[in-house]
């Protein structure tokens, strides 16, 4: 068999034109399909390390997606926010380990404003329960301070005391209401986390209270530009709602029955979720069209498949002569038969296998600045079993490709016999 | 004296059921004896060939090869003694143009062991041995590709391929027809010595008459074929 293969890796040098251009094919379907299934993957894995610590997320009444997309991942927004009493009765339970409650609505330069607490930095945990880590500074200490993520501070260029200003609303200052007369401190920026932390500029809830001040109708006081900083200082600060709270259980077995207890309270419509079960349901909103996707990938690599099979197709008739010497030299069917078989699974395996290394290419040069862009991580560096697997499955399928070309040849080398008349 | 290297007898053969394109009463080459075989184009020469290598079956009569009964081998059979025990030279474009000069002469050798054991440990050295002493050493030549070679020189390549691993049966199909005279009467006399050194059997086919002088004996197809006589 080592001898037959050999043989067909000679030939398919011999006619490295047509091969060199399956290989491609083969390669690049491959290489789409891997980079679709782990963009899916890493986009689960980006969503799902995303939070980790929360038991509970409580917000007003919508859909359990809208509620998480808003809440955790900037997407959306919220239709109705949390009275504040609501909120303390929530952190009030005696099942609540803590809680943290928080405050959107506002941007900077297109980047989310949250104002929270201190326990944000203290409870708030991604991936395998990371903490929050700050790379300099300190987190949020006086009104007027704000604490940026990683992506913030790099794409803006902030650093340690600078001063911010902030936008009411959520478009770029030029479009929005711009609070012109707020000005911000930066007094710390957090580390990398690849999820939304990133992209946030953090403030305390106070301060999200005195950035509307002036603004309590909705529109622009006439006088609003007289208060000014000091004066909101003396001013009582404690917000009138929030956004949502991120709850923690004593223990994690008690969330169905926190969540059940907070969606029948009848003083105050909340909601809760659990947020493996919202992310589930929003897989499960995602799940047909990520089906489609990896349809339409999975087609281009049969498309592939059949380039091989056309590919020695279309060489057979000119190689009639070489088989009748192979067969005069003492091969037998067999050996006819294998050396067309194997030619097709070497040019499946080899062209999956670049295939693969092209998509670790891609992801090694696209993937940090994939990440930085969107907040999607791909995931583990070092090929896995997807890899393996795709690399057996396509190797097999070619080699079942060229059984269509072996058996032809096979039947026209035993009709040949040793000399073909050409 | 040796069995002889090929015997037929009764041998009846054709692609369809109505016409016969071999009626051979009896034929035989003898162990080490140099034939040669005159046929017109057509005359069912490569046929005849097919049958005595075990490629083509299907025949009445009987053939026997180097002790062998074809008719009673299977296919895998015929296959082992065609790897073991011949040697084949083709007309033209008779190598293999993705291997080396010197990996066709030892293509034979890749299906089978019994031949690889005959050449001992260097293949590619008894390779080199027999390209040498057909006249082909230059390293320059032997580096070219072979589609590169002259046919002369493409026809002694596919001669130390028949050669290689000592085979008992070299069947020859009009291997001088795209030489010129010249080319021709020098390589049917190095595979003449080949032959004999090595005591293997030779059937040569041609349709030029004048080779018949060359070989330790003539035979004319259409005289000893039946089926072409009452056609």
């Amino acid at each position: 068999m080592m001898s037959v293969l050999s043989l067909a890796i000679r030939s398919l040098m011999n006619r490295r034109g047509s091969v060199l251009l399956t290989l491609l094919a083969i390669a690049l379907s491959v290489a789409l399909f891997l980079g679709v299934e782990k963009a899916r993957m890493g986009a689960r894995d980006g969503f799902s390390s995303t939070i980790s610590s929360a038991d509970l997320i409580v917000g007003a009444p919508t859909s359990e997606v809208n509620l998480l997309l808003y809440s955790v991942f900037r997407m959306g927004n919220a239709t109705a926010e949390v009275n504040w009493p609501a909120y303390q009765k929530v952190a009030a339970r005696e099942d609540v380990d803590w809680v943290v409650p928080i405050s959107l609505g506002d941007s900077h330069k297109g980047y989310r404003v949250l104002g929270t607490t201190p326990d944000y930095l203290a409870h708030y945990q991604y991936g395998d329960d990371q903490p929050l880590e700050m790379t300099s500074g300190a987190w949020v200490g006086d009104l007027f301070d704000v604490v940026l993520g990683a992506d913030v501070a790099r794409a803006l260029g902030y650093s340690l005391g600078e001063h911010v200003e902030l936008s009411h609303g959520l478009g770029h200052d030029d479009f929005g209401h711009g609070h012109d007369d707020r000005h911000f401190e930066v007094s710390g920026i957090l580390k990398p986390t690849g999820t939304p932390v990133d992209k946030t500029v953090h403030i305390s809830l106070e301060a999200i209270t005195a950035l509307h001040v002036g603004w309590e109708s909705g529109a622009k006081h006439p006088l609003a530009d007289t208060i000014t900083e000091e004066m909101i200082r003396d001013f009582d600060l404690t917000p009138r709602s929030v956004t949502a709270v991120f709850v923690g259980l004593r223990s994690p077995s008690m969330a169905l029955g926190a969540q059940r207890a907070i969606n029948t309270e009848m003083s105050e419509p909340l909601m809760a979720i659990i947020p493996g079960q919202a992310l589930a349901q929003l897989w499960g909103v995602t799940e047909m069209a990520e089906r489609a996707l990896l349809a339409v990938s999975a087609f281009v690599i049969f498309v592939g498949l059949v380039s091989i099979m056309t590919n020695i197709l279309a060489g057979l008739n000119e190689r009639r002569r070489e088989m009748s010497i192979l067969r005069a030299v003492g091969a037998g069917p067999g050996h006819v038969f294998s050396l067309l078989v194997l030619e097709a699974g070497v040019i499946g395996f080899v062209g999956a296998l670049l295939g693969i290394v092209l998509v670790y290419v891609a992801l090694a040069v696209a993937g940090p600045m994939l990440a930085a862009q969107y907040g999607v991580s791909f995931g583990r560096p070092l090929p896995g079993w997807l890899d393996l697997g795709v690399l057996g499955v396509v190797t097999l399928a070619s080699i079942i490709m060229g059984a269509v070309p072996a058996w032809m040849a096979l039947r026209r080398s035993l009709a040949d016999g040793l000399t073909v008349k050409l | 004296m040796s069995d002889p290297a090929i015997e037929i007898s009764d041998l009846e053969f054709g692609w369809s059921d109505d016409a016969p394109v071999l009626k051979i009463a009896a034929f035989e080459v003898g162990a080490r004896e140099r034939v040669f075989l005159k046929g017109a184009s057509g005359s069912g020469k490569s046929t005849l060939l097919g049958l005595v290598s075990g490629v083509l079956s299907g025949f009445s009569g009987k053939v026997r090869v180097l002790d062998h009964d074809v008719s009673e081998l299977s296919a895998g059979q015929r296959d082992k003694m065609r790897a073991d025990r011949l040697g084949v030279i083709f007309q033209l474009f008779n190598l293999v143009p993705y291997l080396s000069v010197v990996q066709n002469v030892t293509l034979p050798l890749r299906f089978s062991a019994a031949r690889r054991a005959r050449v001992g440990g260097d293949v590619e050295a008894e390779a080199r041995r027999l390209l040498a002493r057909l006249g082909l050493e230059d390293e320059a030549v032997l580096s070219r590709r072979v589609s590169d070679l002259s046919v002369g020189q493409q026809q002694r390549v596919a001669a130390a391929r028949a050669l290689i691993g000592g085979p008992s049966l070299v069947i020859a199909d009009e291997p001088t027809s795209a030489l010129d005279s010249d080319a021709r009467d020098k390589f049917i006399a190095l595979l003449s010595d080949e032959v004999a050194r090595t005591q293997a059997a030779l059937l040569f086919v041609s349709h030029d008459g004048a080779l018949a002088s060359q070989f330790d004996r003539s035979v004319d197809l259409s005289t000893i074929n039946a089926a072409r006589a009452q056609s």
